[in-house]
């Protein structure tokens, strides 16, 4: 940012002088005339006690502002028990001060701002809002698995460009972006891991501590909160912008549920592309995990593999790969619940599409972990 | 003498303007002069490049070929202090209001001051809190949110934020479109009371033809890339431009001149 640069100069400013008993206000009495400082000119000046004049008729130019001015300055002086009778005044300045005058009176005056709220009150409030919060969320999964319902019975009616459209972009664009990061996941899991290993003369221990941390835990997290970043921010934010332009009224009005044209194909899209994208990230990084453990390890592809097809059961995959819808039921409930949030402008696009971000990641993270304890619980978790 | 007077009288100085996209051209050869003080409306049809014009005017679109002179300045290629300078002249009430949604009515008033001034706050305050009087809102407007206001309350809080500075020149896009009659009536006598006592130079975009009787002084009318006609309304309606006749013909445009007509 360049600094601010300096208000126009004012060659003639604002100025109230007392000349031979009459107080005459001179110059331009303007935004740039140097205003803010006749508060203190008329501390400064001696003003006779009871009747007085003040002459306008040097006042070369005025705006609102210097109205504004000059009635704060008469306002100030009759309220210490002076009578101000203003004289001199050109026609079209005092035409300006009358229109300044009236339209403050027609405004009339501001009630006060209700006191601010304490804070064992905004506590409550603040818990309030997020308990309505959190039923409202409840009530949108709740209104979301009944417009499911429905179209179990009329499937007819399911609109599959947009399901095909979403699974094009949550999915299939999503594909380099999740390959890149998982390879590299991969790489630096067996390279942090492959040092310990290599410590211990275990070289080939690294087959499952690859297969299992990332098939498990890593992968299908990793494309979970890339996922939410990537796709659940764009729901919310496509939603929200639809719902300040009336879209959403307007898809109600034609006979179109906004939950099913919005949501169910989002919803049903991403839980049908978040567990391939899974599978593609399972790949990815086991693959850079492979070309650690060749690079540094000693362990060819050919040994790697073998070990793999070993340790790694279709438990262990599939464990992984069945989180995923779940993952994907969230993100996408949160992201398009938090569209529907939105209210009044840009502004609350912006602020809604962050919750929806964070609120997606936070969800998926505690999901996983619940995962880890429930399945440990019944005894799959090894 | 009366040579510099005259030039000096004319607030804005269009010559030979062309604005092209690609390889649309959507004014071409285009020449307009506004006087000090006048009212002056930009019509013709959806498309006829009215808004285009507007926004090259105040630098928001830079135009291919063509002079404009703001107050006897050129600002095709003009830097960046003196756009500054010349930004605070004028103001420009946008078609939807374009308040900042994140900052209430005052805040919104209050943040060409904050840019352009060096006032304390209390004083920006004060000042905002007058235009939003001057826009004729009703005191406590300037707490809320632009969200929270109607559609007449929207443009009232828009204008008083064009209102800011002071400006000598005064550009509005389709001020009265989206009100009902009583608001958009109030907002035209508004801006004419407005005009007399702030001796501004009003230019706008319209639709509104009971608008163009009422307020303007004379009317540019934009078809085939350029000014086709600049009169005052009752001149313009005989203009013999088959542009002009269609636009003024119709049983919408007589009914608004009848009624002008009746008002004199």
């Amino acid at each position: 940012m360049t600094a601010k640069p300096a208000p126009l100069p004012s060659a003639d400013p604002a100025i109230l002088r007392r000349d031979q008993g009459r107080y005459r206000c001179e110059g331009h009495w303007t935004l740039d005339g140097g205003i803010e400082t006749l508060e203190a000119q008329r501390q400064d000046l001696r003003w006779a006690t009871g009747a007085l004049q003040l002459d306008g008729s040097g006042i070369r130019a005025i705006d609102t502002t210097g109205a504004l001015q000059l009635l704060n300055l008469i306002a100030a002086l009759e309220r210490d028990g002076r009578r101000v009778q203003l004289v001199g005044l050109r026609a079209e300045h005092q035409a300006l001060l009358d229109l300044v005058r009236g339209r403050r009176a027609a405004a009339g005056e501001a009630r006060p701002a209700p006191p601010a709220w304490n804070g064992l009150e905004r506590l409550g409030r603040w818990y309030w809002r997020h308990l309505n919060h959190g039923v409202e969320f409840l009530a949108f999964i709740g209104e979301a698995a009944v417009a499911l319902g429905r179209l179990a019975l009329h499937p007819s009616r399911f609109r599959w460009r947009a399901l095909f459209g979403n699974i094009e972009t949550a999915g299939v664009h999503a594909l380099p972006i999740i390959a890149l990061l998982s390879f590299m996941i991969g790489v630096v899991i067996a390279y942090q891991g492959g040092e310990q290993l290599k410590f211990y003369g275990a070289n080939i221990f690294i087959v499952e501590l690859v297969a299992l941390t990332l098939l498990r835990e890593l992968a299908p997290l990793i494309t979970a909160i890339i996922v939410a970043g990537r796709t659940g921010s764009s729901y919310t934010a496509q939603i929200g912008t639809m719902r300040i332009t009336e879209e959403v009224d307007a898809l109600r009005t034609i006979g179109i549920p906004p939950m099913d044209l919005l949501v169910l194909p989002k919803l049903l899209a991403l839980i049908i592309a978040l567990p391939l994208l899974t599978v593609f990230a399972d790949i990815f990084s086991v693959f850079g995990g492979m070309i650690v453990a060749r690079a540094f390890l000693e362990v060819s592809f050919t040994e790697f593999l073998d070990r793999f097809v070993q340790v790694v059961t279709l438990t262990s995959f599939l464990l992984g790969v069945g989180k995923a819808p779940v993952f994907a039921a969230i993100i996408a409930l949160v992201g398009c619940y938090q569209g529907f949030q939105v209210r009044g402008g840009a502004e609350s696009v912006g602020r809604h599409t962050t919750i929806s971000v964070v609120q997606a990641i936070f969800l998926v993270i505690a999901a996983n972990a619940l995962f880890s304890v429930v399945l440990g619980g019944v005894g799959l978790w090894r | 003498m009366a040579l510099a007077t005259e030039t000096k009288d004319i607030v804005i100085a269009v010559r030979g303007l062309r604005v092209q996209f690609g390889a649309e051209i959507i004014l071409d050869h285009l020449d307009l002069e506004v006087r000090r003080g006048a009212v002056v409306a930009l019509v013709g049809g959806s498309g006829s490049g009215k808004t285009t014009l507007l926004r090259a005017i105040i630098m928001l679109l830079r135009p291919t070929a063509g002079s404009i002179e703001l107050f006897g300045e050129e600002i095709i290629g003009i830097g960046e202090r003196a756009a500054f300078l010349l930004r605070r002249r004028f103001g420009m009430l946008f078609q939807q209001g374009a308040l900042f949604g994140s900052l209430t009515v005052r805040e919104n008033v209050a943040a060409p001051l904050r840019e352009h001034t060096r006032l304390s706050a209390r004083h920006i305050a004060e000042i905002a809190d007058l235009k939003i009087a001057l826009a004729g809102l009703p005191a406590g407007a300037g707490d809320k949110w632009p969200r929270e206001l109607s559609g007449g309350m929207l443009k009232r809080a828009a204008l008083a934020r064009a209102l800011a500075l002071d400006p000598a020149l005064l550009f509005l896009d389709e001020p009265t479109a989206g009100l009902d009659p009583v608001s958009a009536g109030a907002f035209d006598e508004l801006v004419l009371q407005l005009k007399e006592s702030l001796d501004l130079t009003v230019v706008m975009v319209t639709h509104d033809l009971d608008s163009l009787w009422r307020t303007t002084d004379r009317v540019a009318f934009l078809g085939e890339k350029q000014v086709v006609g600049y009169a005052p309304m009752p001149e313009l309606v005989m203009a013999e431009h088959p542009l002009i006749r269609a636009y003024f013909e119709g049983p919408r445009a007589r009914a608004a001149q009848e009624q002008a007509c009746k008002a004199k």
